[in-house]
């Protein structure tokens, strides 16, 4: 459904993102994991045909992102990182603006909306501007606006970032939903938990580079299951067992208190993008 | 088609819902030159053997109608771009640069005309004797069509918003008073005449004062003026094509 070939950005001497490679079935909600400048906004800005790409290739259901543009626009959903609502027009207009845009007519726009609003629970809001709603419903309805025209893959920005943790899980359930309809989507994010519970896959960015892709699952089994935490010399370390008796025998000949867990997608994260830099 | 028509539709939304202060907006300064040079200053005064009321309304109507076309397409394009991000929204939508170009110069030279109307409707008031007819309207639209457009390439060129009140104060403001809009060019040093007989704004003032008269120098005005749109036009869809959202 999505194939990235190569994707390269600089920016003068900075390159943002450095060959970046892969591939999104059908109906997969995919994860790009990255720190902050690995490179995660700049590839869905290419995606996104806000930004153009240095060199590499993009095709999005069969079309080149760099021969059929148009057409690209009309397969893809957007919804960036920071609000880009018109603040000064309510949600029905925002909404009706997208519409508009896109060639919808005016009874598919006017069913659309409705339906789309009662998605995101709105529709009470509907009349009212843009400007007086709380960055949660600011994000939902960024959400609406992007199916608006029914696209095939949607594109997520880090579309949690800034919300309050009770606002985040309601915002998980809004994902969850279009994940059971079957749409296929891209996920930037910060937030390991929401990768973990949303993401069939997810691919770690990391400087501009893909350094691992694979079920959040594999990922964690691949690093070692089990992981024992202990404080030393003013820093806490991390060691991975694959299981738990392997970690009480290295926990045995550690002074001090330990901590043995279950591993999780986080712990995987930190320790290869810290492994990145040592290297 | 549809997507120039959306564009217009959201400026319609938005200026339906601002109407009241758009409409005062654009009547304040207007007024305030209609006072201090019609009334105060030029009381009596004769310019060229013409009532100097007569002589600047067309200018006080070609200056604001300036302002407001490039201040309302300049910064709504500016802020869309840096701030608000809302020019995201038609560059991920199928809108060729084009038609959002063309869209949104529109939209700001209707404005534009909107406050020449308004302060048409004002010199009303004051016993001026203008000739208005299709001419004068032909030369106003045409005015607000050029400086929408060079507001819009400003919007697009220009990062950051500081830098686009520099270029109103640089290239604007200079024009607003320097090109036959309080007086006349005649006094003028040659050099200077004749660099100012190039600024689209002066063959606004001269067409909008010589509307009922001289065919050739109208014919001059309007080739002038449509020349500076299409090339502005140009410019403006060649930068905006280039142009990213700073992100």
């Amino acid at each position: 459904m999505l194939i990235i070939e190569d994707l390269k950005k600089t920016y003068g001497k900075v390159t943002a993102v450095a060959g970046l490679s892969l591939a999104i079935r059908r109906g997969e909600f995919f994860g790009l994991l990255g720190p902050n400048g690995a490179g995660k906004s700049t590839t869905v800005r290419m995606l996104s045909t806000l930004t153009p790409p240095s060199s590499g290739s993009v095709s999005i259901a069969g079309r080149r992102l760099d021969r059929n543009l148009t057409d690209i626009k009309r397969t893809i959903g957007v919804v960036p990182q920071h609000n880009n609502l018109d603040g000064e027009m309510t949600a029905w207009e925002n909404l009706e603006l997208h519409g508009r845009l896109f060639g919808l007519g005016k009874e598919e726009r006017r069913g659309r909306i409705k339906e789309l609003l009662i998605f995101t629970e709105l529709e009470e809001r509907a009349h009212d501007l843009v400007r007086t709603f709380s960055g949660g419903m600011k994000r939902k309805l960024m959400i609406a606006r992007a199916l608006m025209h029914r696209p095939v893959v949607l594109l997520l920005d880090e579309p949690t970032v800034g919300l309050d943790p009770a606002v985040r899980r309601k915002m998980w359930d809004l994902l969850k939903t279009l994940k059971a309809e079957g749409l296929t989507v891209l996920l930037t994010t910060h937030y390991i938990e929401e990768a973990e519970i949303l993401c069939d896959r997810v691919a770690l960015m990391h400087e501009g580079v893909l350094i691992e892709l694979d079920t959040p699952l594999n990922l964690i089994a691949k690093s070692g299951t089990i992981v024992l935490e202990y404080f030393t010399q003013g820093v806490t370390m991390s060691e991975f067992f694959a299981t738990r008796e392997e970690a009480l025998s290295r926990a045995a000949s550690l002074e001090g208190s330990v901590n043995i867990r279950p591993a999780n997608l986080e712990d995987v994260f930190i320790r290869l993008t810290k492994r990145r830099v040592s290297e | 088609m549809r997507s120039y028509l959306a564009i217009l539709w959201q400026e319609f939304v938005l200026f339906k819902r601002k109407f009241r202060s758009i409409t005062l907006g654009a009547m304040i300064s207007p007024v305030l030159y209609l006072i201090a040079f019609g009334w105060g200053l030029g009381g009596g005064m004769t310019v060229g053997g013409q009532n100097y009321l007569q002589f600047v309304i067309p200018g006080i109507v070609a200056l604001t109608t300036m302002m407001v076309s490039f201040s309302t397409v300049g910064n709504a394009v500016n802020l869309s771009r840096i701030y608000d991000k809302t020019f995201e929204e038609f560059m991920v939508a199928p809108v060729t640069m084009t038609v959002y170009a063309a869209g949104k110069i529109s939209a700001g030279a209707l404005r534009g005309f909107y406050s020449g109307v308004l302060i048409l409707l004002i010199s009303l008031l004051f016993p001026a004797g203008l000739k208005i007819n299709g001419f004068f309207l032909l030369i106003l639209m045409l005015n607000c069509l050029v400086f929408a457009a060079l507001g819009f390439t400003a919007g697009v060129l220009i990062d950051s918003h500081a830098d686009m009140a520099k270029f109103t104060n640089f290239v604007i403001t200079p024009m607003a008073f320097l090109c036959g809009t309080f007086f006349p060019l005649e006094k003028m040093p040659w050099l200077l005449k004749g660099f100012i007989g190039l600024l689209p704004l002066t063959h606004t003032s001269q067409g909008l004062r010589n509307s009922g008269g001289d065919l050739r120098m109208l014919g001059l005005n309007v080739v002038v003026l449509a020349l500076y749109f299409v090339v502005l036009f140009v410019v403006g869809v060649r930068t905006c094509t280039k142009a990213e959202t700073i992100g």
